[in-house]
């Protein structure tokens, strides 16, 4: 349930623009049409008893606490599922209503522990505040009768327990499952007094339950209990932050007691999440108190020496010491910095103000080089504006759509619920994915259609899609003469009508029915709205930028661009890489996505910091790790990120890193890349300082301190501190001020403050004069280039080719409970539902290869080798494999290659040519790989600690 | 900068510009593209293999990119503090 500071309604709010006025208690209300009794009560003042209602699920009139009597009609309705209507008149209070609620409760405690006193929801139990509201005295039943108090506890899951002896069978948890979540893992079981909540025939681990905590959040009582409130007790205070996993961005309430966090309850007001979560938001946050957490910087000269704890003025100064060294010697570019996609705005800011103003160069990138850097550029290059048209509730008026590359369920798990909602009503769904992900066939969904295409062709698909449009006259005639440029219109029309761009001469190279894409582009652009969702199995290719733009082409073609419910919609995968981007973090941009070049730019910059500012573009993350083994880069400020674990061709990355003089990694945890470094700067969590994320919506939400920085210095304070080392001075007092300086020279943030955020809840940029409370919905009017534009996107198969030696394709990505490398989900109890990465293979293509389920098996490619078990799947197809890289001894991107996309480096993850074998030991790369670690463990166990 | 890997890449850039029908055009992008988005030591190095290899192993497009775009793939550095 809510704490008891937050007001629950009842039912969920209506939008109507016609209004209802009726009588409440005699007090007079207006209402939108549609509200129910209960909640126009709650407008009036008056809180109507409840139990089964609650305002994130629709009404269900079972527990008939909520009756009223209303004018002129016979009985007791209840007010949870009565609709307002003109003129009436209502009583919510009078003798016969309470007798018959407290009969009602009477029959509830009769079954049910009088443990108030220990019950781990005493104080905020729903059970109880109405037991002491209809002022119930005793219970004439006795407690003799059948019950249910013996029932076994259910404490299976990791972070909550199903304790049904105290379950009133309100049936809130299997309606938030079904409404909220969209999984409908849980039933009630038996009918009448038999009647139980079930998680099927299994407890909830072993369930379909996916752990996001929308059934402890509905529960009125401690049935469905959160196990650090049955630990801890209740919380004391609570602050709303934002969580610090994927680019949904939920806003959460983190639930205090002193600076200790009881739990994260996900806060209804939040505008991307609506009061929703999952598992890893709402339950995997004890990562930042973990053990392993680095509290204390270290020095080291070389990687082979033990770790030295010092003062934070030893660090800061003898990392700028040896940056300045390196820039003697080896010049100006031979040192960068890396950004965070996890850590704030503000601290991403400074972190490339770093690099341009204190290095003097532009070598700073961020790791959206690695994920949606071709989402940049592409859209950039057709709309004008490097990020997402629209906000994730414009899902909720589509008619058709489209999701490319992306596994919404697992990588975007609360916006997948809101588009499995919109799904349900009767929108219709075309899947584009080599394998069969769970959004194709979930309960009440399934995709009209699923282009099931074969790694690396994208772009012959999205082509034959336009090619479908345009050649059978679907195309928005009218919309492209008003909105586009027509003569680069008019040169892309000539090109995508051409017969090798149909579906039928595709076929071959894609795997796809020539009448499944053909079906699938009449459905798309003859929708009233339609709306394209994309992730990384569209960026992550060598035509990523390509594909992007192909699906701006066919978006602009049909029209669905520039209003609620279409749109071109990237799924960003980290809690703040869009924010990472838009702060300037590309070696060839300034904040706000303008090129270094322009002179304009660069002097309003160089006013701003006072210092000259290079007009160069400076190395992507790949080229520096070029120039480093070339011996050109020596020098390496990583803030939050872990490339060692997460760039492709691991054995190159290394090296990389290997070769640097000095690798300054400032993070939580000794991570992968931390085992390379001579200097650690131990980072902040979420949790432990102020700032701002911006989400995949482009929606910039306050991230605020709970707890103060376990190591003694935010992120932000560590990177001022090295500035000033390095000669070049910064000083803000708060980030609130980083925010102020990067309204004040960004224009797409002109309107953005703290002061502001918070009054608003959050901002969707571009906010300014223009748009002075933000803008959810971009290119509304005109394209923010002016005119959209087509441009021409032939398609160029991959080098990456299958042979006999490599026969086939390995393709990557994500799972629900871990995060990216692992290195937070990992230290959390998330590991029970994934304590290592799998190897997908499809039946066919194991037996051709003697693979039994659980075998190890060798991966090998071009670039190396590794092995993990083999886990037998028909939802891959044959001739493609799969797997995740959240843990470290896989070695997943051991086996990952150099290609990437043409345009901005974004590497192939998505297709790699493997053979697959079955074998009886490790890898030769994960012999070293342990090897190395046990070494760096060992160095970090018996690193001298600093004296106090 | 292992030059291959420079040549590898412009060719890929060259790929995408291939479907421009106007030829001055993909000219165009492919230089403007370079000289956008790559360093300038990766610039010096692609320039380095035109002068002394004629550019061997680039598509004949890339080629006339950079032949008939030196001055502005030649990289305009600030001098050094």
């Amino acid at each position: 349930m809510y704490s008891v500071k937050i007001l629950d309604a009842g039912t969920p709010a209506r939008v109507s623009e016609q209004l209802v006025t009726l009588e409440i208690d005699g007090v007079e209300v207006t209402v939108p049409a549609g509200t129910s009794v209960m909640r126009a009560a709650t407008d009036a003042g008056v809180r109507v008893p409840k139990l089964c209602a609650t305002d994130m699920l629709e009404s269900f009139g079972s527990c008939r606490l909520c009756l009223v009597e209303i004018e002129g009609r016979k009985g007791y309705p209840a007010s949870c599922t009565t609709l307002v209507e003109p003129g009436m008149k209502v009583r919510t209070q009078t003798p016969k209503l309470a007798n018959l609620r407290r009969g009602v409760m009477e029959l509830y405690i009769s079954d049910h522990p009088l443990d108030c006193l220990t019950c781990p929801a005493n104080g905020n139990c729903e059970l109880q505040e109405m037991a002491g509201v209809v002022g119930l005295r005793e219970v004439r039943y006795g407690y003799e009768g059948a019950n249910h108090l013996k029932s076994e506890k259910d404490t299976s899951n990791p972070y909550f327990t199903f304790d049904p002896t105290k379950c009133i069978v309100c049936s809130r948890c299997v309606r938030a499952c079904e409404e909220v979540q969209g999984t409908f893992a849980l039933t009630v079981d038996s009918r009448g007094f038999a009647s139980v909540i079930a998680a099927g025939p299994t407890d909830f681990l072993a369930s379909e339950c996916v752990s996001c905590g929308a059934c402890v959040q509905a529960c009125p009582t401690s049935t469905l209990m959160e196990k650090s409130i049955i630990d801890n007790g209740q919380p004391d205070h609570s602050e709303v932050t934002t969580c610090a996993y994927c680019g949904v961005g939920c806003s959460f309430r983190a639930e205090m007691k002193g600076t200790e966090v009881v739990r994260m309850v996900p806060n209804k007001d939040g505008k991307a999440n609506h009061g929703h979560s999952c598992v890893k938001g709402r339950f995997a946050w004890g990562y930042a108190t973990h053990p392993d957490r680095i509290r204390v910087p270290m020095i080291r000269k070389k990687i082979t020496d033990p770790w030295r704890e010092v003062s934070w003025d030893e660090a800061i100064n003898y990392a700028a010491s040896e940056f300045k060294r390196l820039q003697k010697t080896y010049g100006r570019d031979s040192v960068g910095g890396i950004t965070s996609s996890r850590c704030t705005n503000e601290e991403t800011y400074l972190v490339q103000k770093l690099v341009r103003a204190a290095f003097g160069n532009n070598n700073v990138d961020t790791c959206a080089r690695v994920c949606h850097s071709p989402t940049g550029y592409g859209l950039k290059a057709t709309l004008g504006e490097s990020a997402g048209t629209q906000d994730f509730d414009s899902v909720l008026k589509a008619d058709v759509i489209m999701v490319i590359g992306a596994n919404p369920t697992d990588g975007h798990p609360v916006f997948a619920s809101q588009m499995k909602r919109r799904l349900r009503e009767g929108a219709k769904l075309i899947v584009v994915d080599p394998r069969r992900i769970d959004i194709v066939r979930q309960p009440h969904v399934q995709a009209a259609y699923h282009l099931k295409l074969l790694p690396g062709t994208n772009v012959a698909v999205i082509n034959a899609l336009a090619h479908v449009v345009v050649t059978e006259g679907l195309l928005k005639e009218d919309y492209i003469r008003e909105r586009c440029d027509l003569k680069e219109y008019e040169k892309w029309k000539a090109f995508i009508v051409q017969p090798h761009n149909s579906p039928e001469a595709m076929e071959a190279m894609t795997g796809v029915p020539a009448a499944e894409v053909r079906g699938a582009a009449r459905l798309y652009a003859s929708a009233p709205n339609a709306a394209i969702y994309y992730g990384l199995g569209v960026t992550e290719h060598s035509q990523g930028s390509t594909m992007v733009i192909g699906i701006a082409n066919l978006a602009m073609v049909t029209g669905n661009i520039g209003r609620e419910g279409v749109g071109v919609n990237p799924l960003r995968g980290q809690n703040n890489v869009q924010g990472s981007c838009d702060m300037g973090s590309f070696p060839h941009e300034l904040p706000g996505y303008r090129h270094v070049s322009d002179p304009a730019v660069r002097a309003q910059f160089e006013t701003a910091w006072g210092v000259q500012l290079q007009a160069e573009p400076g190395l992507r993350i790949p080229n520096m790790f070029d120039a480093s083994i070339d011996g050109s880069f020596k020098g390496l400020y990583v803030q939050g990120e872990d490339v060692a674990q997460s760039d492709p061709d691991t054995q190159h990355v290394t090296a990389a890193l290997e070769g640097l003089e000095c690798l300054v990694v400032q993070d939580i945890f000794l991570n992968e890349t931390a085992k390379f470094a001579h200097v650690f700067l131990p980072g902040s969590s979420f949790l432990e300082k102020d700032g701002t994320f911006t989400n995949a919506e482009r929606r910039v939400s306050r991230v605020r301190k709970v707890m103060p920085p376990l190591a003694g210095l935010a992120d932000w304070e560590a990177t001022v501190a090295l500035s000033n080392a390095l000669g070049y001075p910064m000083h803000y007092d708060h980030p609130s001020q980083i925010m102020d300086e990067i309204a004040q020279l960004t224009p797409t943030f002109h309107g953005v403050s703290f002061e502001k955020i918070d009054r608003l809840g959050s901002i969707q940029w571009p906010c300014n004069e223009k748009a002075p409370e933000g803008t959810p919905v971009m290119h509304v009017d005109e394209f923010v280039r002016g005119k959209g534009r087509f441009v021409i996107t032939e398609y160029v198969p991959t080098e990456e080719r299958t042979t006999r030696e490599y026969p086939l394709i390995l393709t990557t990505g994500r799972i629900l409970s871990q995060y990216n490398v692992g290195a937070q989900t990992r230290r959390t109890a998330n590991v029970v539902w994934h304590d290592e990465d799998r190897f997908e293979i499809h039946p066919h293509d194991a037996e051709q290869r003697g693979i039994k389920e659980g075998d190890w098996v060798g991966i090998k490619s071009r670039a190396g080798e590794t092995v993990m078990r083999a886990m037998l799947t028909e939802r891959m197809q044959p001739g493609v494999v799969y797997t995740t890289f959240h843990h470290p001894f896989s070695g997943a991107n051991v086996v990952t290659t150099d290609n990437s996309d043409w345009a901005t480096n974004c590497p192939e993850y998505k297709v790699t040519a493997v053979q697959v074998s079955r074998v009886a030991q490790p890898s030769e790369w994960q012999r070293k790989f342990t090897a190395f670690t046990h070494l760096q463990d060992k160095l970090l166990s018996e690193r001298e600690r600093e004296k106090a | 900068m292992d030059v291959h890997r420079l040549i590898k890449m412009a060719n890929e850039i060259g790929a995408f510009f291939e479907a421009e029908p106007d030829r001055a055009i993909a000219i165009e992008g492919v230089s403007d593209h370079i000289r956008r988005f790559w360093e300038p030591r990766m610039r010096r190095e692609l320039l380095r293999w035109v002068d002394e290899h004629d550019g061997q192993g680039l598509t004949e497009l890339v080629l006339a990119a950079i032949q008939g775009n030196r001055e502005k793939l030649t990289p305009q550095t600030i001098a050094s503090p």
